[in-house]
């Protein structure tokens, strides 16, 4: 570029037009009237924001650059051909609120649920299949890390599932002896805790507990595999993910669920036998007198029975939600809590729904 | 332009009991384009680590632009960060945001632009990679491995760096996918005046792009010097890895540069 035959005295710009600069020389460039001939002879430091600040201002305002050196002129020329060749995306067009928009939000959303719990049975039908299969040929069940999962998922969550039914058990007991002292029928507290935790709480919180331990793991864990590729890695080599990842993991809790059920159970009672005896003097002779006379057998079995469904619930949920990731972080975050907050969703309905069926059974 | 812009004198990086580096010496000099090798495992990756502050050395120091990069303060590190760009090897772009926002990241957390230019500023530096404008809409994951090394390179010339490292730019490209890459960086670091520190398994890009090439082995840089030196060099490596098959068929029928 040579300064050729310009009418106008050129303007000078001087030192560095950088990153750093934009605004000054923005400012200079603003404060001066268009068409001009700019002296680039001055400028010490040209990047590629600085060039781009220029070139976009001589298109736009019909001004010319001399004085550049050689490899300012190089630069501006890379900048300007790849301006040229860089269509300006469309800018995301300001959205309105129309009338019927939460009217289609509304009906997106419904359809959107409907095609997950459509998912999610047809995966629960594929993890079904595959456990009858393994059934049938039990050489393919991966033991070690089946036993695995149940270390991971059972045995270490023995401390905190224990001391929760032993803290709950307390306060059934407390909160029990306050009210039936009332009525001098103190000794009722060990049928109402005895009921309440064989029945309903003890299986129930072991079941949330795990649901928040071991959901989020598993959908963490299969979830950094699929975006790892490592799922797709097993598909090609002929090996299945459902045999490998999930039955485990799904088997361990259907394992596992009913021992950590009656660990709560236990200390559920240890614990309201000792607040009963330190509250209400209730000896630990009286209070097992009373409980074996007065609970019945069948309440620890109701309990019991919910169990390895709760954990099909909460092992096929975390699997599934693991499968679901997609290849960004962000989506392995939200279906690690999402995961959580179905498997406790879904439990605590269908303990309500076990809850009618016993109720209309007249167990 | 013989003034070092990076120095390094007697550095040594251990894991445990393995010694990387041992007593490693190298200089990088204003406006080259210096190409590391060696074999897979010999520390290239860590060295590019080590000088970019992301692995602290056992032993040694490292000068960048003028600044003592393992002792320097909060403030001086900043400044010496600010005038780098580091490509890695898959891109490592953040995968939460689009590609123009992991372009305009650097921008937004560094330097108070306002979100205008800073989008503009965007558009253009995913133009000059050679990535189509309607790839800045794109999340990382909805890219093609060429594509996220050219959205990394583009994050890397965000805040127009003097010193530019990259880390195997081209391995897992297509042969014309990398050479114009190689092309890219030449016309960009001619454009820029760039230093470039390259890290590289690719014979073609070294003879395409590299002023310098640095052998790294035995723990150390073995040798440097321009691509007609290094198919004059004994040792056994080096002469194995410049004279093997692949290196006849990437000699550009002119010789080197
Ligand atoms: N974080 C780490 N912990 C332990 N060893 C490492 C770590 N990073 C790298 N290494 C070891 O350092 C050596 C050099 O690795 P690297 O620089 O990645 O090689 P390359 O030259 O192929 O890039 C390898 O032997 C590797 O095992
Ligand atoms: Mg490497």
């Amino acid at each position: 570029m040579t300064a050729g035959a310009v009418a106008p005295e050129p303007l000078a710009l001087q030192g560095p037009v950088t990153l750093a600069s934009l605004g000054d020389t923005r400012a200079f460039l603003e404060s001066h009237p268009d068409g001009r001939a700019l002296d680039l002879s001055g400028v010490t430091m040209l990047d590629t924001a600085g060039a781009w600040l220029l070139t976009s201002w001589q298109a736009g305002k019909g001004g010319t650059l001399t004085g550049a050196n050689a490899a300012q002129t190089l630069l501006l020329e890379t900048v300007t051909e790849a301006l040229a060749s860089a269509v300006p995306a469309p800018k995301p067009r300001p959205v309105h609120h129309q009338a019927g928009d939460t009217l289609a939000e509304t009906g997106k959303a419904v359809s959107q649920v409907a095609v997950g719990l459509g998912e999610s049975l047809g995966f629960l039908g594929l993890v079904m299949a595959r456990l009858g299969w393994t059934i049938l040929h039990p050489t393919r069940l991966r033991l070690t890390a089946l036993v695995h999962h149940m270390h991971q998922a059972g045995l270490n969550a023995v401390p905190i599932v224990a001391l929760m039914g032993f803290l709950i058990g307390v306060v059934l007991a407390f909160q029990g002896a306050s009210q039936l002292q009332q009525f001098g029928a103190e000794v009722f507290v060990v049928d109402l805790i005895a009921i309440s935790i064989l029945r309903e709480l003890g299986i129930l919180l072991t079941a949330i507990i795990v649901a928040g331990r071991s959901a989020s793991a598993f959908t963490a864990a299969i979830g950094s595999m699929k975006m790892r590729e490592e799922i797709d890695a097993m598909r090609v080599l002929g090996l299945d993910p459902i045999e490998l990842l999930v039955l485990p993991r799904v088997l361990a809790l259907v394992l596992m669920l009913p021992v950590l059920g009656f660990i709560a159970n236990i200390s559920g009672l240890v614990g309201g036998g000792l607040m009963a005896w330190a509250e209400l003097g209730i000896s630990p002779g009286m209070f097992r007198t009373q409980l074996l006379n007065n609970t019945d057998v069948s309440h620890l079995l109701i309990g019991l029975i919910k169990a390895p469904v709760f954990a099909m619930i909460i092992g096929v949920v975390g699997c599934h939600q693991g499968m679901q990731v997609k290849g960004d972080t962000e989506s392995l975050g939200s279906r690690t809590s999402r995961s959580v907050v179905v498997a406790i969703f879904l439990v605590i309905v269908v303990d309500a729904l076990f809850s009618i069926f016993f109720a209309l059974w007249g167990i | 332009m013989t003034d070092p812009i990076i120095t390094i004198r007697g550095l040594t990086n251990r894991f445990g009991k393995t010694v990387v580096h041992q007593g490693l010496d190298l200089d990088v000099m204003r406006g080259e384009v210096l190409g590391v090798v060696g074999a897979s495992g010999s520390g290239k990756s860590v060295l590019l680590r080590t000088i970019v502050g992301l692995q602290h050395p056992a032993e040694g120091t490292i000068d960048v632009l003028g600044t003592d990069v393992l002792t320097a303060d909060a403030a001086h590190l900043r400044n010496v960060q600010n005038r780098w760009g580091v490509m890695f090897q898959d891109g490592a772009l953040f995968s939460s945001l689009t590609v123009r926002e992991n372009v305009a990241a650097p921008m937004r957390e560094r330097l108070g632009i306002d979100a205008e230019t800073r989008r503009a500023l965007a558009d253009l530096r995913i133009a000059m990679v050679g990535l189509p404008a309607s790839a800045g809409d794109l999340s990382p994951s909805d890219l093609s491995g060429g594509m996220r090394k050219r959205a990394g390179l583009a994050r890397a010339l965000s805040l127009d760096p003097e010193i530019l490292f990259l880390d195997e730019p081209t391995a897992g490209l297509d042969p014309i996918g990398a050479s114009e890459f190689d092309a890219l960086i030449t016309a960009l670091q001619k454009a820029l005046g760039l230093t470039v520190f390259l890290v590289t398994h690719d014979l073609d890009t070294l003879h395409a792009t590299c002023d310098r090439i640095a052998v790294l082995a035995e723990k150390k840089v073995l040798v440097t010097g321009t691509m007609a030196e290094m198919l004059r060099v004994d040792q056994p490596w080096v002469h194995a890895y410049f004279h093997g098959p692949r290196a006849h068929a990437a000699q550009p029928p002119a010789g080197g540069n």
